[in-house]
């Protein structure tokens, strides 16, 4: 059986001298760092405006743009009259695999539509973000895609969002 | 009055030296992040004021400061409490003999830029950097930790393997401008090579100036030669070390960067001269001259001791955060049957051009 070997390229005189090697590498960071020094300089001056001396993303200040279709908070979507889409019917916490969605239903007072919920719960620290409720619901009542991803809360029960709390979420304003 | 001068200069070295070691630990880390694509520290503000991250120093000091001091148990209390002041003071003496600049003459006296002026200042800076030594052993020692230990044992054997080096490297260079002072070292490289280039360390020593910065960085003990402390892997001398202490020892380490910056510049690098320039302004080989009075000449060479010395603080960053830690086989090859033979091999090579030619 051939051993598997991991290939050692043996070193030349030069690169065994080490200096030349030293220098190749000192001349790799030191441009690095002359280019980034300038790249600031020439931000905090406001002549270079596209390109950044460093790729780090200051966080709080500034985020990642969130893409398009990225499953983040959820949301439950109105009717024109304002009452919820939602016509629990039980699809989504069915398929939930978290099992984070709690509905109630009640009748409607609306003879065309059979039911309402009168609660509706969603238990964010259970939810696992699979975005099944909004595939499997049949009237299109909820949605991901409020671009919230900072859920943070000091106490569990902070984390149980409640009908009205979902009803006035708002989609994200511009996914890239 | 004499004591005075003294006082006051020796107030000023120790100031210069703090300030920049203090401003080392901010610039170690912006420029590690401006090589790495990163911003680097930026957090601590006054007021909303972040200043660059320029707080982060004093954030460092306020946070060593109300930090628990901790003696371990099986520790010995007073080497553990002596050897940072060991460290840290033998890291600021070896200053001490580096020329700022000529002499000045005011008020009818002539005053050195120099703490002290002994004419074997070369040899003070190797005994007082041998000495630092005691500093890394007692840590290891006096802290009861079998790591702490192994860390100064490395220690240890690396200074004294590169010590030798060290000292064998400036030699040629001893030998060359026929002095062990530093200000008298200074003073000649003043002179032109050839009638072109000035008389700099570097260009009749360049074998001398690459063993003594590589024997140079061995001693302040930074990548690649940190063996000795290794903080994050190999675990160091001073793992016991916590609160001001530790920073004593931190900020030793910087001060020893800008000794090292300073040796190096007086050594090879022409200490405070600025090449053309005699005291009478700037007198071009070529045959053109520009005429300064004597207060711009003194500034600019003391500029150009300033600038040197921030230059070689800068390149011992570069080359910390370019190279990888040497393995412990491979640093004692080096010091061992590299430098040392090639030293060695530089004084002769040197005392027979000399003999030829003549200094």
């Amino acid at each position: 059986m051939k051993k598997d070997r991991i290939s050692q390229k043996r070193l030349n005189f030069p690169e065994r001298l080490y200096l030349a090697e030293i220098l190749r590498g000192l001349w790799i960071t030191g441009k690095h760092f002359f280019r980034n020094f300038l790249m600031h300089i020439g931000r905090a001056l406001g002549v270079v405006k596209k390109r950044r001396g460093a790729v780090t993303i200051q966080y709080p200040e500034e985020c990642r743009p969130i893409p398009a279709g990225y499953r983040a908070r959820h949301r439950l979507l109105r009717r024109e009259d304002g009452s919820p889409k939602c016509v629990a019917c039980m699809m989504c916490p069915t398929i939930c695999p978290a099992n984070c969605i709690h509905i109630r239903a009640a009748e409607s007072p609306d003879p065309t539509i059979e039911k309402y919920p009168v609660e509706f719960r969603i238990n964010l620290d259970r939810c696992v973000m699979c975005g099944f409720c909004v595939e499997a619901c049949p009237v299109d009542a909820i949605r991901m895609d409020t671009g919230v991803v900072e859920m943070s809360a000091s106490d569990r029960e902070e984390f149980v969002t409640v009908l009205d709390f979902l009803l006035d979420s708002k989609p994200a304003k511009n996914p890239v | 009055m004499t004591v005075l001068i003294l006082l006051a200069k020796i107030f000023i070295m120790i100031g210069f030296l703090m300030t920049m070691a203090v401003l080392l630990t901010w610039v170690e880390r912006k420029q590690s992040a401006l090589m790495q694509d990163r911003i680097g520290a930026n957090r601590a503000d006054i007021f909303g004021f972040r200043m660059l991250g320029l707080f982060h120093p004093l954030a460092d000091a306020i946070k060593l400061l109300t930090k628990e001091d901790f003696i371990p148990p099986s520790g010995d209390r007073f080497l553990h409490t002596l050897a940072p002041w060991i460290a840290f003071t033998t890291a600021l003496a070896a200053f001490a003999v580096i020329p700022f600049g000529p002499p000045v003459h005011l008020f009818g006296r002539e005053i050195t830029l120099q703490v002290a002026d002994p004419p074997i200042g070369i040899l003070f800076v190797f005994v007082i950097t041998g000495l630092s030594i005691y500093g890394v052993v007692l840590a290891g020692w006096a802290s009861g930790n079998r790591y702490g230990l192994l860390g100064a044992l490395r220690g240890a054997a690396q200074t004294i393997s590169y010590e030798v080096s060290m000292g064998l490297s400036v030699i040629g260079l001893l030998m060359v401008f026929g002095s062990l002072s530093p200000a008298a070292i200074s003073e000649a490289q003043g002179g032109l090579l050839f009638g072109v280039f000035p008389r700099w360390g570097i260009l009749v020593q360049p074998i001398g100036f690459l063993i003594f910065f590589t024997a140079a960085i061995a001693e302040t003990k930074r990548i690649p030669f940190d063996l000795p402390e290794g903080e994050s892997e190999i675990i160091g001398f001073f793992v016991e070390y916590s609160g001001m202490k530790f920073g004593m020892m931190w900020l030793g380490e910087f001060v020893e960067i800008v000794v090292m910056s300073g040796l190096i510049a007086v050594l090879f690098f022409g200490g405070w001269q600025v090449p053309y320039l005699t005291p009478a302004g700037f007198l071009f080989p070529g045959g053109g001259s520009i005429a300064l009075p004597e207060g711009i000449v003194l500034g600019l060479q003391i500029g150009a001791f300033l600038g040197k010395v921030v230059f070689f603080c800068w390149f011992q960053m570069l080359v910390r955060w370019t190279l990888p830690r040497f393995r412990y086989d491979q640093l004692m090859r080096l010091g061992w049957k590299v430098l040392l033979p090639l030293s060695l091999l530089n004084i002769l090579v040197t005392g027979m051009v000399l003999l030829t030619w003549g200094a």
